[in-house]
C-alpha cells in the first residue's frame, strides 16, 4: 500500500519536472504564429527562421565564444587549485576550498553586482571580456570538484612507482597522472561550458548591451511576434546545456561528480 | 612504451631533470606555483569585487549628477530600514524563501525515500539522472515554460477546463511565482535528501516496526532525526536561490523581490550604493542560515 503511494508520488514528481520542458519542446514545432493549446498543426519551419535571424546568430556566436573561453580558463585554474588542495597542506587551505564555492553558493545577484561594481569603479567597459571574467569565476568550482574527486580516488602508488623507475616529475605527470585525470578534466570542462552557456543572472550585470543566448531569449520573450523563434531558441538552449552534462556523466561514470556544486 | 623511447634521449643529469628534481624537493615552491594563478584570479576578480561591493554600500549616491561619491555614510541602510516599500519587499522575499523550502521538502521526501529505500539499483540510477538533468536544462527556459503554461488559455487552463474547472488565473500572481520557485529548486532538495535517506540503515526501520512503532512513529523518531542534516543541506539551496532570484518574479508575477530592486537600482537609477546595500541583505541572511545549518551538520551531508 505505502509502496504504491510512494511509486505514484515518484511518478507525479518526475511528470512535474518534465512537463514544462516537454511543452516548450512541442511549441518549438508549432506551425502557427500564435500560441494556442493544444497545438493544432506541427511544422519545423521556425528552425529555419531562427537560423536566418541575425540577432540569434550573433547571440549564439557570443555564447559559444564565452563558453569556450570561460571553460578553458576554468579548466586551467580549477585543475591547478585541485592539485594544490589535494596534494599539499598549506595555510588557508580550508578557506581557499570554501572560497571557490562562494560564487555559486551566494545568490547570483551578489556575484553579479559585485563584478558590476568593480568593473565600473575600475573604469572597464562591459564587453565579452567582462562576461568571461564572471563566467570563468563561477565555472572554476565545477572543474575543481571533478578533478579533486578523481585525485582522491587515485592511489599515489603508481606515481611513486614511476618516479622510482627513473621518471622525472614532468614525465610522471605526462604519462601517469594526466592520463588518470584526463576524463575528469574534460568532464569538468564540459560542465563549465554548460554552466556558462545557460547563465543569465550574473551575465545581465556584466554583459552591457551584448546578448548571449539566454539574454536574447529574456529580451524577446515578451514580444508576441517573436514567440515562435523564442521557442526554437529555447529548445536549442536546453539541448546545448544538457548534452555536455550527459557526456560529462558518461566520462566520469560516477554520477555523483556531475552534480552542480 | 613511448615514454621511454621519446625521453630516453635525456641523460639522467640533464638541466630539465635537475630543475625538476630541485623543484620536487621544494614543496613550498610547488604549492606557490600551483596556487598563484587560481588564487590570483580569485583574489583579484572575485574576492576583490565582493570587498568592493561591501565598501560601495557605505558610499553616497549623488542623485543630481547620477554619480557615486566616495563619501562614507550609513544612509543606504537607513533607507532600507525606514522605507516601507523596501521593508515589504525584504519580508516578502524572506517569506517566499521559507515557504518554497518547506513545500520542496514535502514534495521531495516521498520520491527521495522511494529512490533510497524502495527502488532497485537500476531504477534508482535512472531516477537519479532524471532528477539531475532538469538542473542543467536551462533555468531561464524553465521559467519561460511556466509563463507559457500559466498564461490565460494556456495548457493549465486547458487542463482545468477538461475537468470542468474555471481558469486558474495564476498569471501574473504571487502564487504563480511561488509554484515556479518550488519547481525550479526541487531537484536541489531531492538529491541531498536521497543521499541522506540512502544512509539510513534498513535494519533500523525494521527494528522500529518490530518493536511496534507505526509508520508515523518510525518516521518521526527514526527517519527524521537521521535525515535532518540532509534536509538542512537541501534547504540551503532552495532558500538561498529564492532569496537572490529576480528573473522569476519579474516574468511570472507583478511583485518585486530583493533581486528586482537590486537590479533596478544599479541599472535604471544607477544608484549602485543602494543596490549594494540591498544585496548585502541576502548575504547577511545566508550567513546566519549557514551558521545554523552547520550546527545541524548540513555540511557533512553535502
Amino acid at each position: 500500500m505505502t509502496r504504491w503511494l510512494l511509486r505514484g508520488a515518484t511518478a507525479a514528481v518526475i511528470a512535474f519536472l518534465y512537463t514544462p520542458i516537454t511543452i516548450i519542446a512541442l511549441y518549438a514545432f508549432n506551425a502557427e504564429r500564435i500560441q494556442v493549446w493544444p497545438i493544432r498543426q506541427f511544422s519545423a519551419q521556425w528552425f529555419g527562421s531562427a537560423w536566418d535571424n541575425p540577432s540569434v546568430r550573433d547571440a549564439l556566436a557570443l555564447s559559444i565564444q564565452v563558453g569556450l573561453l570561460s571553460s578553458v580558463i576554468a579548466v586551467l585554474l580549477g585543475s591547478l587549485a585541485a592539485f594544490a588542495v589535494h596534494r599539499f597542506r598549506f595555510f588557508g587551505r580550508e578557506v581557499f576550498s570554501l572560497a571557490l564555492v562562494l560564487p555559486i553558493a551566494l545568490p547570483g545577484i551578489v556575484t553579479g553586482l559585485a563584478l558590476n561594481a568593480s568593473a565600473r569603479t575600475a573604469g572597464i567597459s562591459f564587453s565579452t571580456f567582462t562576461i568571461v571574467l564572471g563566467h570563468a569565476t563561477f565555472c572554476i568550482v565545477v572543474v575543481y570538484n571533478n578533478v579533486v574527486a578523481r585525485l582522491r580516488r587515485t592511489s599515489r602508488n603508481i606515481e611513486e612507482a614511476s618516479m622510482d623507475l627513473g621518471a622525472d616529475t614532468w614525465q610522471t605527470f605526462r604519462y601517469i597522472t594526466f592520463p588518470v585525470i584526463r576524463t575528469a578534466v574534460l568532464a569538468g570542462g564540459l560542465l563549465a561550458f554548460a554552466l556558462s552557456f545557460d547563465e543569465i543572472v550574473v551575465t545581465t550585470f556584466t554583459a552591457g548591451t551584448q546578448e548571449t543566448i539566454p539574454i536574447w531569449i529574456f529580451n524577446h520573450l515578451r514580444q508576441a511576434n517573436q514567440r515562435p523563434i523564442v521557442n526554437v531558441v529555447a529548445l536549442i538552449l536546453i539541448l546545448l546545456s544538457t548534452i555536455p552534462v550527459y557526456l560529462a556523466s558518461r566520462l566520469t561514470t560516477e554520477t555523483g561528480t556531475a552534480g552542480r556544486t | 612504451m613511448t615514454a621511454t623511447t621519446t625521453d630516453s634521449r635525456l641523460p639522467p643529469g640533464s638541466r630539465r631533470r635537475r630543475l625538476l628534481a630541485g623543484l620536487y624537493r621544494r614543496s613550498r615552491l610547488q604549492v606557490l606555483l600551483l596556487l598563484a594563478p587560481p588564487v590570483g584570479w580569485f583574489g583579484v576578480v572575485y574576492l576583490g569585487s565582493l570587498a568592493l561591493l561591501l565598501v560601495t554600500a557605505f558610499w553616497t549616491f549623488d542623485s543630481a549628477t547620477g554619480r557615486v561619491v566616495q563619501h562614507w555614510t550609513l544612509d543606504n541602510f537607513r533607507q532600507l530600514v525606514e522605507q516601507p516599500a523596501f521593508r515589504t519587499i525584504a519580508v516578502r522575499t524572506l517569506i517566499f524563501a521559507t515557504a518554497v523550502t518547506v513545500v520542496d521538502a514535502l514534495i521531495a521526501f516521498p520520491i527521495a525515500y522511494y529512490m533510497a529505500q524502495v527502488a532497485g539499483p537500476r531504477t534508482r540510477a535512472i531516477l537519479f539522472m532524471l532528477c539531475l538533468l532538469p538542473l542543467w536544462a536551462s533555468y531561464l527556459v524553465r521559467v519561460y515554460a511556466w509563463r507559457v503554461i500559466l498564461a490565460p488559455n494556456g495548457p493549465l487552463d486547458w487542463a482545468l477546463q477538461r475537468f470542468g474547472l474555471g481558469p486558474a488565473g495564476l498569471y501574473p500572481s504571487e502564487l504563480g511565482a511561488g509554484i515556479v520557485f518550488a519547481y525550479l529548486w526541487l531537484p536541489y532538495m531531492i538529491l541531498p535528501l536521497y543521499a541522506g535517506l540512502e544512509r539510513v540503515p534498513r535494519s533500523l526501520l525494521e527494528a522500529s516496526a518490530d518493536l511496534g512503532a507505526r509508520n508515523a512513529g518510525t518516521f518521526r523518531r527514526i527517519v527524521l532525526p537521521l535525515v535532518l542534516p540532509a534536509l538542512a543541506a537541501g534547504s540551503i539551496f532552495t532558500f538561498s536561490l529564492t532569496l537572490g532570484d529576480y528573473i522569476t518574479p519579474g516574468l511570472v508575477s507583478n511583485n518585486q523581490f530583493i533581486g528586482n530592486v537590486v537590479f533596478e537600482q544599479q541599472g535604471v537609477s544607477g544608484n549602485l550604493p543602494l543596490a549594494a546595500a540591498f544585496a548585502l541583505v541576502p548575504v547577511g541572511i545566508m550567513a546566519i542560515y549557514l551558521f545554523v545549518a552547520r550546527r545541524l551538520g548540513a555540511f557533512e551531508a553535502l
